[in-house]
């Protein structure tokens, strides 16, 4: 094995304000230490002799034709450059204020930075929001380079003054950097050797600087944590493995173990690793790999579930968190906008619910609960997510506990989840969960029931005002679908109100009574579900937020929604709607179809 | 994990996220080391499978050995394999070897142009049918939204600037200066009605890495790469009258992998041999903006 395959490598952005001289370090740096290509020094030399401008060692980075134009780093470039001890890919960002947000990009993939200042301008906006990015970013590891030393006539009181305001900086927003180092781009000063105008600095080289960062080791003993990102079945390609792909983001997992799945609450044991051209059987998958397993059972996940341990913690499950966020999209963050919440493999829609308050990444100047987010803004603020899901908290696992919200397309912002926050659903929830974990499974799984039954089990939720035929409907279907050879059952809630509700008041005396019936309704379907059936419920007046509890009892995969009557007299999100006059036959034929297109049944030729 | 596993790792996830997330995906297989490397990883993404068409580029001047190798692996490996060509172009020779156009041009009208009729379904596309062993025209006519390229951002300056998920308008073109941020593992997955988005798995891997990774899976790799005995070697693959191999005595991967980390070719370019970048300014900026991988 040659030695280069034991060098380790490293990613670190380059940082600071517009025209402090990023480019100008790094192209030195690489033509120093002989880290070019012929081809590239040649061409970029050419090309200024061409348009008759002097040589610049920025050029080197900025190879673009716009940027040697407007003399601004544009994108993040990535250098690549290797020292005895390791490789580094030096990603370059840009300072203009314009293009915050691939400075971001640059450094949300760097483990540490460099930030340089302009000795003449001294410490500058984007110098103070960049440090603040970059410790928000999660980046520990700073060496600050105070550039054009030779401008300001290598003068140490210079530095002194900058290092001086820029730690106090840094230590106001609770980091700080290894060290200080006076440089010169144009000059090769303290860059790959220390030059012969610094006597006073007795410190070392950015070359130095950079071997001196620590790789950051991967914490182990962490509980496991999976963000479920597919779940594969090539049957068309004659492979009848299911096989649930993700990449581990901490702890580990064996053949054997048995996974809960969240927010869903589903176990099953890891039966088996899958993996091509491996050498070995895998039987444990740890940190950062990207596996596949199989499962001893058929159970129905999805892509944004998390996988853990059922003997280690579970990440969190709600639909409201506190988060701590920076903002980089075209347009403010308002309450009234949607966005896509992305965390792990998970995108869900989502609302900004409550700004707590906004800081200026660059004065650090603090608003209190303010309307908007604005554009390059940090933020503390409360998101609602449309549906509950399972994440963690950053300071417990890093990859789990962040998130990006998306708006028009693209991502905007994003930051670290602080808190989960109670919804109105959470003692639900708890409940479900707790009946998903303690359930006692049977040898026969539901895809056994489905294939023996010709049909998968569905809810079928008929709702409406009173009086408006929502029962002859429901019975005429039932009647239809058995006599097709369904198995098919008909429960109005009047057939749970006086048995199983039997201990609580009637609906209608106050709304924990009625939540607490639509609660036990769902619970009795979910357990008719069980069995294979497809269930037809009628129910009065349903509103949108009783609709969410069925849907948190039962998968809401499985609920189709009809509202019979002219009038919605609810705020709920039905599937279906049929007037009063319509005739029954014309409602069931439409269900009928719907099932046939859902695949609940299958069409008769 | 050493940091060719974590490469592996994160092209992996790269292209399960596209997977995911892309109805009509792709992925551009050009016959060259880096995009051979990329359909080896899409079968380790995807369990020994590649669930999604492979799409070449047929300029009609590739090394002849480039197609044959390209059509025993499709067969071998049970590809999806499509071609696409730019029919007009080549049937009025308006090509650099008919001596009607220069490099750029032809490069621009046979594989830019080719390449953006292929992928939104408007030139022609011949699929391999894997019973006849033969193209026929493809059914399928429908764009790709999700197209994914083997490029790495150490090959010359323009790559550099790329993103993972990187955003194509209408007319394929890329702008450069407002590209979407892309923070952490969370990539541009939501797109517009009429733009696609080319991914690119490799991007943070260097010459060196795919020449490693190509010796630990032993991956197989077309001849042209290797000295045959004239001291030569193709170090990037292209149309044969516009790409020159280099001098070199490597015969095997492990002979390239040496000659690549004791720095005998680190003052060459890699694409030096590519004859259409010189005359570009010196980079494949002007055609990359028009679509050119």
């Amino acid at each position: 094995m040659s030695p280069e395959k034991h060098k380790t490598q490293m990613n670190i952005v380059i940082a600071g304000h517009v025209d402090h001289g990023k480019s100008t370090v790094i192209g030195r740096l690489l033509a120093d230490t002989k880290s070019l290509p012929e081809g590239k020094l040649e061409a970029v030399r050419q090309n200024c002799e061409r348009n008759a401008k002097p040589f610049e060692y920025a050029f080197l980075l900025d190879a673009l034709k716009d940027e040697q134009a407007q003399g601004i780093t544009i994108d993040a470039a990535r250098v690549f450059f290797g020292t005895e001890k390791r490789d580094y890919i030096i990603i370059d960002a840009p300072g203009h204020i314009e293009f915050l947000k691939n400075m971001v990009t640059g450094a949300s993939h760097a483990e540490c930075a460099l930030l340089v200042i302009d000795a003449v301008e001294g410490v500058q906006e984007n110098s103070r929001r960049h440090g603040y990015m970059i410790s928000m970013l999660g980046i520990r590891q700073i060496i600050v380079l105070v550039n054009k030393m030779d401008l300001v006539g290598w003068d140490e009181a210079v530095f002194n003054r900058i290092k001086e305001e820029y730690s106090a900086f840094l230590s106001e927003i609770g980091t700080g950097a290894i060290t200080y180092i006076p440089v010169s781009g144009t000059e090769g000063d303290s860059i790959a050797a220390p030059g012969e105008n610094m006597d006073w600095y007795k410190g070392i080289t950015v070359l130095e600087a950079l071997d001196r960062f620590e790789k950051e080791e991967s914490i182990d003993g962490k509980p496991f944590r999976m963000p479920v990102q597919d779940i594969y079945k090539f049957t068309s390609l004659g492979d009848s493995r299911r096989m649930i792909a993700g990449t581990v983001e901490t702890g580990s997992a064996a053949v054997g173990d048995e996974l809960i799945f969240y927010p869903s609450g589903k176990r099953s044991r890891i039966k088996s690793f899958e993996g091509f051209n491996l050498p070995d059987v895998q039987t444990r998958v740890s940190q950062r790999q990207a596996t596949a397993f199989t499962l001893d059972e058929q159970i129905y996940i999805r892509r944004g579930e998390i996988a853990a341990k059922a003997v280690e913690p579970g990440p969190r499950v709600s639909s409201r968190l506190r988060v701590n966020l920076f903002w980089l999209g075209r347009r403010p963050v308002k309450p009234e906008h949607e966005y896509l919440f992305k965390c792990g493999t998970l995108k869900i829609p989502a609302r900004v619910e409550e700004i707590s308050r906004v800081i200026d990444a660059s004065t650090l100047k603090v608003q209190q609960s303010c309307r908007q987010i604005k554009r390059n803004d940090v933020a503390e603020c409360i998101i609602k997510l449309k549906k509950p899901a399972a994440f963690d908290i950053a300071t417990e696992f890093e990859g789990t506990g962040r998130f990006v919200l998306v708006d028009d397309y693209e991502i905007a912002g994003g930051r670290i989840i602080r808190e989960d926050l109670p919804d109105s659903h959470t003692e639900i929830r708890d409940k479900v969960f707790l009946r998903n974990f303690k359930w006692e499974k049977s040898f026969i799984n539901p895809s056994h029931r489905a294939e023996r039954y010709n049909q998968k089990s569905h809810l079928i939720l008929i709702t409406g005002g009173k009086d408006t035929g929502k029962k002859t409907i429901a019975k005429q279907l039932e009647e239809q679908l058995f006599n097709d050879g369904k198995y098919v059952y008909f429960l109005g809630i009047g057939n749970v109100l006086y048995g199983v509700d039997a201990d609580i008041k009637r609906a209608g005396v106050n709304g924990t009574t009625r939540r607490e019936h639509i609660r036990r309704l769902a619970e009795v379907s979910h357990l008719l579900m069980d069995t294979g059936l497809i269930l037809i419920v009628t129910a009065m007046d349903l509103t949108q937020k009783e609709l969410e509890i069925i849907k948190t009892v039962v998968e809401p995969e499985n609920i189709e929604t009809l509202w019979v009557g002219e009038k919605v007299s609810t705020d709920i999100n039905y599937d279906f709607c049929f007037d009063d006059g319509r005739a029954a036959d014309e409602a069931c034929e439409i269900v009928i179809q719907r099932l046939q297109e859902r695949g609940v049944i299958f069409k008769v030729w | 994990m050493d940091y060719l596993e974590e490469l592996e790792q994160t092209s992996i996830y790269i292209l399960r996220e596209a997977y995911a997330n892309f109805k009509n995906l792709a992925m551009l297989w050009s016959v060259g080391k880096d995009s051979t490397v990329l359909l080896w990883l899409a079968r380790k993404a995807f369990l020994g499978h590649v669930p999604f068409p492979l799409v070449h580029i047929d300029t009609n001047f590739k090394i002849p050995e480039m197609i044959e190798y390209r059509d025993h692996l499709a067969l071998e490996w049970g590809l999806n394999m499509v071609y696409g060509e730019n029919r007009e172009a080549l049937e009025s020779k308006q090509t650099y070897p008919d001596g009607a156009v220069d490099r750029i041009t032809c490069c621009s009208l046979l594989k830019t142009q080719a390449l953006r009729q292929t992928l939104d379904a408007s030139g022609p596309r011949y699929r391999l049918n894997h019973e006849t062993r033969s193209y026929e025209p493809d059914t399928n006519s429908e764009a790709y939204t999700g197209v994914i390229v083997g490029a790495r951002a150490d090959e010359e300056g323009s790559r550099s600037k790329e993103r993972y998920f990187s955003p194509r308008d209408r007319q394929n073109e890329w702008d450069v200066g407002d590209q979407p941020p892309e923070f952490w593992n969370q990539f541009k997955t939501d797109f517009a009605p009429g733009t696609h988005v080319r991914i690119h798995p490799l991007l943070d891997w260097t010459e060196l890495n795919i020449w490693e990774y190509i010796k630990s899976e032993s991956i197989p790799t077309v001849s042209l790469y290797y000295n045959q005995g004239e001291g030569t070697r193709y170090r990037s693959l292209g149309c044969s009258p516009c790409t020159e191999p280099i001098k070199s005595d490597a015969h095997n991967v492990d002979e390239i992998i040496e000659e690549l980390a004791n720095g005998k070719l680190s003052n060459i370019a890699e694409r030096s041999g590519r004859a259409q970048d010189a005359e570009d300014g010196g980079g494949l900026e002007s055609l990359r903006r028009g679509g050119y991988m």
